[in-house]
């Protein structure tokens, strides 16, 4: 789950990290109140979950509370554009008001999960204010890693280590050596997935801050954490994403025209891989999970015929335990409900997928059966050329 | 022969008297597996689908010679599971539970360091020696006994696999599901060399999917010393970057781990790469054919098609 950066900041703070004072403004005239209190000179920053804000005009620095009250009537509403919004972009509904810092260096600071090494790991790196994978291409002895012992979690020697390397010295290496030990404990402690400070800031009087900051957690870990569960901004996400996640159905939306309907996440890659190979693109991805019940296919058949996109629909299921009678009437049912308004290829393979064949065939509604995924792929693709 | 489980195994069921362990316990005896004991804390000395309940792992072992455990505990008790596992000796242990958070894995990986247990999983279809044992949730009636040897991060796609490879006339001799998760036990490599040693084993198929990099150190090794043909499909070629797909581990992060590169790695490693997975199993069909090693006889294959 992703959180903005206001959130990411709040949680951070809980453990120590250093961040520059600010507070949220969904109105220009609280952006005022706040500059009043903390600038004048304050930084105004779009919150939205896409990076590249800086470039599409989603951060300003204005230097009075008169020019933080216009600079953000114009910033709350607009449409915001950056290199990971997609072309639609996103509607900007609060601003986090910080006060502005005197920027002696720009650092960079990442936590993630390394899979290969199977622990957590500290990236650090000089460059800062860049996107770390570019450094990672071009100066890759710019980066300093340093791998976390589970047991032990992040020690001091290597908070230490790693900022020396960083070049600080004097009260910047005392706070440095203090903002990365506190990280890491946010990040254990929050079950991130991901946490990124950057630029990481050192001012001029050796304080180290967070700047930026980017928090990416856990999926599976979101229920020991309630607190965090609840940042969840609904706002951010695609309507159908919403409603899918509402039945604990995993539904991502795509560029594509066949819809698909799939249980299990490695055969629903698979059955969109053959669509793009048969000459299609898939509208999404939706896993109904591998035990399929017949409550899972009924909501999950609403959510792929209500996207507009969809000319024509596969469903692939191999039902293996799952008896694919059971599944067929929960289509024929799902689709009496709803309405079967588009073209529908229905491939079962299973247990008793006979019986499930003609109950599809006995509904009267006009499903297309398939006995291989080629096939299904195939016939599914010739009905949206 | 078969790697991992066989008529010898003799299974304790973590979480038998649950809902979801007691339906597969079930479907596991009906298919043969020795399913000695089950274990669910405060429920010791009851007797549930005819098998003994224990309060501990420990407990079982001693009182029924189990030596191997199956998982069916709820995602926060999970981790908690396998160590208990490990702790009383039992040789393997297939975690079947999905939604483990990441940080419980990491744990978990390192109190195993030291430890014999080989775990299989989490949120995998389990472990399948056909005609022999059977621990996890696979339809047991799609496989059948045969020489084709398969290890995947997937569950209903290795059905699939398993199916075509039934279907085609060839059997398996053990089918693993090694997990969709970031963090699992064991994985390719340490699979492919039980299936190098194993005399009953002619071919491998390798399944995987986005996200990470073990197919790409799967090939390194296959390259460099595995002596048997493998077949290899990668699940997500139109998956777009940054998205979870489904499956926790299966994540384009940072423009790494596309199936692009993971294909381009296995095809270079001599590896027979079904670009679609409906071709996966007359690729085995192939490779069981010509019997060598892939890069080779491909090659050769390759130049004949030119001549025509």
């Amino acid at each position: 789950m992703k959180i903005h950066e206001y959130q990411a900041k709040q949680i951070l703070a809980k453990y120590g990290v250093q961040i520059p004072r600010g507070e949220v403004a969904e109105t220009p005239d609280k952006a005022a109140e706040i500059a009043q209190r903390i600038g004048p000179r304050v930084v105004l920053k779009a919150q939205i979950h896409a990076g590249g804000r800086g470039k599409g005009g989603g951060i300003k620095v204005v230097n009075s509370p008169q020019e933080a009250k216009e600079t953000a009537s114009k910033m709350i509403g607009m449409t915001l554009v950056t290199h990971q919004t997609g072309p639609e972009g996103k509607v900007v509904k609060r601003l986090l008001v910080e006060e502005a810092l005197d920027i002696a260096r720009e650092l960079y600071l990442g936590l993630v999960i390394d899979r290969a090494r199977e622990a957590a790991v500290v990236m650090a790196s000089s460059e800062g204010g860049v996107e770390i994978e570019k450094v990672a291409a071009e100066h890759p002895e710019l980066i300093f890693k340093e791998y976390v012992n589970p047991a032990a979690g992040l020690a001091s020697f290597q908070a230490r280590q790693l900022a020396f390397r960083l070049g600080l010295s004097g009260e910047a290496f005392k706070q440095g050596v203090k903002f990365i030990s506190g990280l890491y404990r946010a990040f254990e402690g929050s079950d991130a997935s991901l946490a990124e400070i950057n630029p990481l800031l050192v001012t001029k009087q050796g304080g180290v801050l967070a700047l930026d900051a980017k928090m990416n957690f856990d999926d599976n870990a979101l229920g020991r954490h309630p607190d965090i569960a609840a940042m969840r901004d609904l706002n951010e996400e695609s309507p159908l994403e919403v409603e899918a996640s509402k039945y604990n159905l995993n539904y991502i939306k795509l560029d594509g025209t066949v819809g698909c309907m799939v249980n299990g996440a490695g055969l629903a890659m698979a059955t969109m891989d053959i669509i793009m190979l048969s000459g299609g693109m898939p509208a999404n991805f939706l896993d109904v999970g591998g035990g399929v019940s017949e409550e899972a296919v009924t909501n999950a058949f609403k959510i792929l015929v209500a996207d507009k996109d969809v000319k024509a629909a596969l469903i692939n299921i191999f039902g293996g335990i799952v008896r694919c009678d059971l599944v067929a009437s929960g289509i024929v049912k799902a689709a009496k409900e709803v309405g079967l308004k588009i073209p529908l290829v229905v491939r079962l393979k299973g247990t008793n997928m006979e019986e499930g064949k003609k109950i599809l065939a006995a509904s009267g509604m006009s499903f297309r059966s398939a006995d291989t995924m080629k096939e299904a792929a195939e016939k599914v693709v010739a009905l949206v050329k | 022969m078969s790697i991992l489980i066989d008529k010898k195994t003799r299974l304790v069921v973590l979480g038998i008297t649950g809902g979801e362990g007691t339906f597969h316990t079930q479907k596991m005896q009906e298919y043969g597996t020795k399913v000695v004991a089950g274990m669910t804390p405060g429920k010791g000395g009851q007797t549930h689908l005819g098998v003994p309940v224990f309060n501990t792992v420990a407990d079982a072992v001693k009182e029924t010679g189990a030596n191997a455990g199956a998982i069916f505990v709820p995602p926060y008790a999970a981790a908690d599971a396998i160590m208990e596992c490990a702790e009383a000796g039992l040789g393997l242990v297939v975690c079947i539970t999905e939604g483990i958070p990441t940080f419980d894995m990491i744990k978990v990986k390192a109190y195993l360091r030291d430890k014999t247990t080989r775990l299989i999983g989490p949120n995998t279809p389990g472990v399948i020696s056909p005609g022999k044992c059977k621990i996890g949730i696979m339809p047991g009636a799609i496989h059948r006994p045969g020489r084709v040897g398969i290890i995947s991060r997937s569950g209903t796609l290795t059905y699939e696999a398993v199916d075509q490879v039934s279907q085609l006339g060839f059997g398996q001799s053990t089918a693993i599901g090694i997990g969709g998760d970031p963090i699992v036990g064991l994985k390719y490599i340490e699979l492919l060399k039980l299936f190098g040693e194993d005399d009953e084993t002619d071919a491998v198929i390798l399944i995987g999917e986005i996200g990470g990099t073990a197919e790409e150190e799967a090939a390194a090794f296959i390259k460099k010393e595995f002596p048997k043909p493998v077949v290899g499909f990668i699940a997500g070629q139109t998956a777009p970057p940054g998205r979870r797909m489904g499956h926790a581990g299966a994540i384009i992060a940072g423009g790494k781990g596309t199936a692009a590169e993971k294909m381009a790695a296995l095809k270079s490693a001599g590896v027979h790469v079904a670009k679609s997975p409906a071709d996966i199993g007359v690729m085995v069909q192939k490779a069981l054919e010509t019997k060598t090693r892939p890069s080779k006889k491909s090659k050769a294959h390759a130049k004949k098609t030119r001549k025509k």
